[in-house]
């Protein structure tokens, strides 16, 4: 037992090393700037740049639009397969999770392809198009976590009695839907915002492909042409990332909370 | 109202509810048959055909030649060897932290930890490794100065296949900590008891029982981070750039500029990487259904 106990120490002992290293060195290397001192010159460079603060605008205006249209696309969905259609389960699941199994790069080459400027939907002509595609692309790469956090939401709540009483009180559907259903799993469509969040923010091939300004390639650009800069990037990625994470356990556990507290 | 009629409208509703139903998951499957099946299904009709769009195997017989065999085997190789280490690692950590007898809070770090690092992944986890294990890293200097020893003389760097390897665990072993995590859950105690009461040792306790009932999940678990790592581009890219030429970055550079000069071979190109991502996955998915019959 004594010696089991040192192995487990052992093995988390090296992890805390092999995980924090990077963490500690890139905060280091991105202070290193200036010869001969630490300075925060980095990051005040980054933030000053143009191109960081278009590009993060672009990155986050369209992740914000991913999750109001992935939610739009999955919540229903789920929704009737959980209330009508359990026969499609299987199916949608598979569906969902279509985007891990298709590598990105090969998604994105297919898009370029399929929707190219003579083709029957000429997205990738104008660069609304364009931008219209890379959105609905990343709605495809969230889909697999948006579908699981709401289907697992909506697993957690009665949805047959609670559409059955609305359904009493003469509520057509989409009244259900968004004032009965979505309020019951706003912390599962909370946390896979958040994830969709973080998968958007910084992705890099389709944005890369399809050739938008996007954070991604901005963040690729930099790290060819700088030293410095690359790691304080680095850093608020990894910062963002983990908020996005936090964010995902603060609301699941506060949600657990007032579900007991109103019962 | 009479009792005969009374049916009827039920009915008529059953079936308007059901048209509803079914109206309600249209655009989903419009979105997925657009998004995801004809983008994808194009490409691998575009792998069969020629330029005028005649049917052809010739673009296949062409992924034959050495330099795209030799891509192809370097992503397996570097997916092979992320996934082999990561499984290993994280199925070490788990152990450790689940069932190691460590404090108890450990348990809910590394789990929040793990979520975080799987998915800081793509071009700044690259950062973060050139910070750290580049000429000027941090451990670099660190290891040169402390111990006057020099990794990059050693023939260490950063920008090759053990360097990527080392950068690819980053995101490697949390996935599998999180995959594995609910098969070691599914060990339960009294097995140990059991095992014990009928004279096993500690030793034959993990061998006999342990090992078997887990052994589907680590084999699932290490496709799957196997089918992870090769689809990869972006930590790769901004790690090697066009140096390492792995699947992905070659079909990148296929896509940008057609390095192949041939659109129809980059065609093929896809359909091989999703070939290997699929079956991987499909027998991720086969293992994980198998191993679920323990976790109840």
């Amino acid at each position: 037992m004594k010696r089991g106990s040192f192995g487990a120490w052992l093995a988390v002992a090296l992890g805390v090393i092999y995980f924090l290293a990077p963490l500690i060195a890139t905060f280091e290397f991105s202070l290193r700037l200036k010869r001969g001192e630490y300075s925060f010159e980095a990051y005040r460079l980054v933030f000053a740049s143009g191109n960081f603060q278009s590009s993060f605008l672009y990155s986050a205006i369209l992740a914000l639009v991913t999750i109001v249209l992935g939610v739009m696309l999955v919540a229903p969905t789920a929704y009737w397969v959980q209330l009508r259609l359990p026969r499609l389960r299987a199916l949608v699941e598979f569906i969902t999770l279509l985007p891990l199994v298709i590598p990105a790069i090969v998604l994105v080459f297919g898009y370029i392809r399929l929707y190219d400027s003579s083709s029957w939907l000429p997205l990738t002509g104008s660069g609304f198009g364009t931008d219209v595609l890379l959105t609905l692309g990343y709605v495809a790469l969230a889909m697999p976590y948006m579908y699981r956090s709401i289907d697992t939401g909506l697993r957690a709540i009665d949805v047959r009695t609670l559409t059955e009483a609305a359904e009493s009180q003469g509520a057509t559907w989409p009244v259900i839907l968004l004032r009965v259903i979505l309020p019951n799993i706003r912390s599962a469509i909370l946390s896979g915002a958040f994830l969709t969040f973080a998968i958007v923010i910084g992705e890099f091939t389709f944005a890369s492909l399809l050739n938008r300004p996007a954070f991604g390639p901005y963040l690729q650009l930099v790290g060819a042409t700088r030293a410095y800069e690359p790691a304080a990037l680095a850093v608020m990625a990894f910062a963002i990332t983990w908020a996005c994470m936090g964010l995902i356990q603060v609301i699941g556990q506060g949600a657990r909370g007032s579900s007991a507290g109103t019962r | 109202m009479s009792s005969a009629a009374a049916p009827r409208p039920s009915r008529r509703r059953a079936l308007s509810q059901q048209l509803g139903a079914w109206l309600g998951v249209a655009p989903f499957f419009i979105f997925a048959l657009m998004f995801l099946i004809l983008p994808t299904v194009d490409l691998l009709i575009g792998a069969f055909q020629d330029h005028q769009g005649a049917f052809t195997f010739d673009n296949i017989q062409r992924l034959g030649q050495p330099s795209i065999v030799a891509s192809y085997w370097l992503s397996i190789e570097v997916s092979a060897a992320s996934a082999l280490f990561g499984a290993l690692f994280g199925l070490a950590l788990a152990l450790a932290v689940l069932r190691g007898g460590l404090p108890g809070w450990l348990r809910p770090t590394l789990m929040t930890f793990s979520g975080v690092a799987s998915n800081f992944a793509g071009v700044p986890l690259a950062f973060a490794f050139i910070a750290t294990l580049g000429r000027m890293g941090f451990v670099t200097l660190l290891l040169a100065n402390l111990f006057g020893f020099n990794i990059y003389a050693a023939g260490f760097n950063i920008f090759t296949f053990t360097g990527l390897t080392l950068t690819y665990l980053y995101f490697q072993i949390p996935l599998m900590i999180l995959v594995v995590t609910p098969a070691i859950d599914g060990i339960k105690r009294e097995w140990g008891d059991a095992a014990a009461t009928l004279g096993a040792n500690q030793m034959q306790y993990w061998r006999m029982v342990v090992l078997p009932v887990l052994w589907p999940s680590i084999m699932g678990a290490s496709l799957l981070l196997f089918a992870n790592a090769f689809g990869a581009i972006a930590t790769a890219y901004a790690l090697t750039g066009p140096s390492l030429n792995i699947v992905p970055i070659l079909l990148y550079a296929q896509i940008r500029g057609d390095v192949l000069h041939d659109p129809n071979l980059g065609y093929a190109l896809a359909l091989g990487m999703l070939l290997i991502t699929g079956v991987s996955n499909l027998a991720y998915i086969l293992l994980r259904s198998r191993s679920e019959r323990w976790l109840k």
